[in-house]
């Protein structure tokens, strides 16, 4: 008998255009928690979803107590003692609490002896004794939708323990959750692992890690670092661990210079309270902004309540000192900002339509004859301008977008913006699932518009990018602003270190 | 890339037809069974058969060019039927002869018809304002708010008329409409046909070059997006339902002379009609896609395939089973090629 209740060995994973996992394993002992950590896109995520039967391994091994096993979906895992609770909830709010916990195996009755009927009671009762197993204090006739969110992330771990798993997955599960709920769930870990069950926690805090775990993995760009017991290791050096590499993107020379402030956020507050909050920022002229932080820290989030996409309750944004009252992205690109959004697909491109009409959407009315018909070879030269000026490969202006690659998309998008000659530009991950030939090419208009006086708030979630292109880093951990770092001094330790720093 | 553009532009007219008629199988099907039929039936290809064509085509394509603004940003219309008739009634009453011992509303004086005109386009233009309003502002589905606005203005035309059906219309009105050009050995062209090539070019240049028209492909390509990229989506919609609701106005009043009478039964079913048009026409129904050269061949068919039916002496009842079918059909194979492009 193997020491080892699952082991996960030499586990590869490609994706189009990047290696995901490449020879990563895991070892899980029955009654300890396990955390596995490592920077956004080491592959946490990705190796769990191996296991769990979402992804299909490119190569590996899954052994449970010593044999080899093949997971084909969650079903299978589910029925060899796996669960998972997910990054992302998917709860199904207009039904009860027993509804969702038994969703897919509800419990069953014969009516009349012969008709198969939902057992609602024994589902209830059931649904009740969990609950009161896991000390939740809900009903369980009541609403999902009238949870909190934190509380439904707690409801979603209840469904995963009654599922009497072996092992455990709870990827982040305390990012929405409040102090006292994190002991509760601290608690329902601790009896679970008196019964022996073998769970693997990721999480970005170090001090829960420390506090919970009793062995660490830690993972860098999908390859396995190393693992440790808990009780080795301290909040240094598990950052050291996590970041030890040198750089392998290459970043263009940058030749902007700086000049006085241009744009200002004051006391940016969302209408969330779980959301952006209080945040102060500026950024000068030809100045490129790195905004950096974890998933989850409100990046995204800030920056679409500035451009109008989201509601905030606080806060002035000023463009050359003077206020914008921005209601909806319309106001914000009238007065010369503009945002590429993190999500080419959902709210970038449209598909069906040509990359003549995607380039010039936002910007039709300069190109009007008479005040009202659209001048089709003004609007040909913009295309050729950007097409010739950012390299895009498209065999023609009428080619529909949706057939060109990710990063002639995602240039096609930022051709639409500049089209516009805004002052500000909000770049939300702009290079997120574009091949490395094509990052360069972005990286390069990126510095070519600084440099041109443009002043970059640029979101990324990669680090090399954010060390190699930004004048200047902000921060950001849970909504809020954790602090500034010049470009010249910021390093991958003390940009994690600000970026972990939990209320 | 040189290269893809030559072969592109050198492609013959033989492989281009052929292009098309491949990607709008049903479109192929419904011609090839027309000229199987006109061979087989007396009467088919006669002049006075092409005239009846136009006519009937001229007026769905104008109430199809109406609803082809909602198809395409992933909307619907479909009170559409029923403002045709609320239209045809309105104006079937204003234009009643001051003589006509039937009159509904004998106060009412004996009116201008181009003063009519304008009175049924502002109200088409009222109820498409109303439509448009709630789904751009309250955000209810364009399925459910013209199901019901349908209703309402069904509602409304039964109230008016008294269900009454109207007849006594000015002559210079119902002269004009069924007006005609030529009679060159039963050869004409009726006056509707120019109707519709007007209206046709407008909605052609409304679509193609102004700014209106791009926001509309761009909401129904990708609403979030184009929201994003400063467009004022809630206004684009809000125009797209008043412009409808104008072209059903006008077709209403055309119908009405057309038929020589009006009742509020009138244009029932006819927002089917419009949206099987505009799909066998190539509008989809995932958004973003349709021109109005579609259109008009969509609508073309649908009529040549409701004379065919009629020639081979079908029941006539049997005309809803395939028209039903026909719209299914279609969509279905609409669907099918976005599914193969994913």
């Amino acid at each position: 008998m193997s020491e080892y209740l699952l082991e996960m060995k030499d586990v590869s994973k490609a994706f189009p255009g990047v290696q995901a996992l490449s020879h990563a394993q895991l070892q899980l002992k029955p009654g300890h928690v396990h955390a596995l950590m490592g920077e956004n896109g080491a592959g946490k995520s990705t190796l769990m979803k191996c296991m769990f039967g979402i992804y299909k391994m490119d190569q590996g091994q899954i052994l449970i107590d010593g044999q080899p096993v093949t997971i084909k979906d969650p079903i299978d895992a589910l029925s060899k003692g796996i669960a998972m609770v997910h990054q992302e909830l998917q709860p199904i709010p207009a039904r009860t609490i027993g509804e969702n916990i038994f969703l897919g195996r509800y419990p069953i009755k014969k009516l009349l002896g012969f008709i198969p009927t939902v057992d609602h009671d024994k589902m209830y009762k059931d649904t009740d004794a969990l609950l009161k197993k896991v000390k939740l204090p809900f009903d369980s006739k009541q609403l999902v939708g009238s949870l909190s969110t934190s509380q439904m992330q707690l409801v979603e771990i209840a469904k995963a323990v009654s599922a009497n798993c072996r092992v455990l997955i709870l990827d982040e599960p305390t990012s929405s959750l409040t102090q006292n709920e994190v002991d509760s769930l601290f608690d329902i870990i601790n009896d679970l692992r008196k019964d022996g069950v073998a769970i693997v926690y990721i999480s970005h805090k170090m001090d829960e890690i420390l506090k919970i775990s009793d062995e660490v993995t830690i993972m860098r760009d999908g390859q396995y670092v190393g693992t440790w017991e808990a009780s080795e290791l301290t909040t240094t050096s598990i950052i050291t661990k996590m970041v030890g590499r040198e750089l392998t993107n290459l970043f263009p020379k940058r030749e902007n210079v700086p000049g006085e402030v241009v744009f200002q956020v004051e006391d940016f507050t969302s209408i969330n309270p779980k959301s952006f909050r209080h945040v102060s920022f500026n950024i000068r002229k030809g100045e490129i902004l790195g905004v950096g932080g974890l998933v989850g820290a409100q990046r995204t989030e800030l920056m679409e309540g500035i451009f109008g996409i989201r509601s905030h309750i606080s806060g002035r944004v000023l463009l050359n000192g003077k206020e914008l009252k921005i209601n909806r992205p319309k106001d914000a690109i009238d007065h010369g900002v503009a945002m590429l959004t993190e999500s080419r697909r959902t709210s970038g491109i449209m598909g069906v339509l040509s990359v003549a009409d995607n380039i010039s959407i936002s910007s039709l009315k300069k190109y009007l004859d008479y005040g009202i018909c659209i001048n089709s070879s003004k609007v040909e030269a913009l295309v050729q301008d950007n097409v010739r000026k950012m390299n895009i490969k498209t065999p023609s202006s009428k080619t529909l977008i949706q057939s060109l690659s990710g990063g002639n998309q995602q240039k096609v998008i930022i051709g639409r913006w500049l089209a516009n000659d805004p002052d500000v530009l909000i770049l939300d991950e702009p290079t997120r699932g574009i091949d490395v030939g094509a990052k360069y090419e972005i990286y390069c208009i990126i510095a070519e518009l600084a440099k041109q006086g443009k002043s970059i708030l640029m979101i990324t979630s990669e680090m090399g990018e954010l060390l190699g292109m930004s004048d200047r880093i902000m921060v950001m951990c849970d909504g809020r602003c954790t602090g500034f770092i010049d470009g010249d001094k910021a390093t991958q330790q003390n940009v994690m270190e600000l970026a972990t720093k939990f209320e | 890339m040189a290269a893809s553009l030559d072969k592109e532009n050198n492609k013959s007219v033989i492989s281009r037809i052929l292009a098309t008629a491949k990607s709008n199988p049903i479109v192929v099907l419904l011609v090839l069974v027309s000229i199987v039929v006109g061979f087989t039936t007396q009467n088919f290809f006669s002049w006075g058969n092409l005239g009846n064509l136009v006519s009937n085509t001229a007026i769905r394509f104008l109430i199809a060019l109406g609803v082809s603004g909602c198809l395409i940003t992933k909307g619907t219309d479909l009170s559409a039927g029923r403002q045709v008739g609320l239209a045809a009634c309105i104006a079937g009453v204003l234009i009643q002869r001051g003589d006509y011992t039937g009159r509904l509303y004998k106060s009412f004086p004996e009116m201008n018809m181009w003063v009519v005109l304008l009175i049924v386009l502002a109200i088409g233009a009222f109820i498409g304002f109303v439509n448009g309003w709630i789904i751009s502002r309250l955000k209810v589905p364009p399925f459910i708010t013209t199901l019901g606005t349908q209703t309402i203005v069904y509602g409304f035309c039964l109230v008016f008329t008294d269900a009454q059906p109207i007849g006594g219309f000015q002559q210079v009105y119902t002269r004009l409409i069924t007006g005609r050009i030529g009679n060159v050995s039963g050869f004409y062209l009726p006056y509707l046909l120019f109707v519709a090539l007007i209206f046709g070019a407008l909605f052609w240049f409304l679509y193609n070059k102004t700014t209106h028209g791009k926001y509309m492909y761009a909401i129904g390509g990708n609403e979030v997006a184009a929201e994003v990229s400063g467009v004022n989506t809630k206004n684009t919609l809000l125009r797209i339902y008043i412009i409808a609701g104008v072209m059903y106005a006008l077709a209403g009043y055309l119908l009405a002379a057309k038929s020589g009478g009006a009742s509020a039964s009138m244009g029932q079913g006819y927002e089917l009609e419009a949206i099987a048009g505009c799909t066998i026409g190539g509008v989809s129904t995932t958004g973003g896609i349709g021109r109005v050269t579609g259109v008009l061949v969509g609508v073309l068919v649908f009529e040549l395939l409701k004379i065919v039916l009629q020639f081979l002496g079908v029941n006539p009842y049997y005309n809803y089973v395939v028209q039903g079918l026909v719209i299914v059909v279609a969509v279905a194979l609409d669907i099918r090629k976005y599914i193969a492009k994913k």
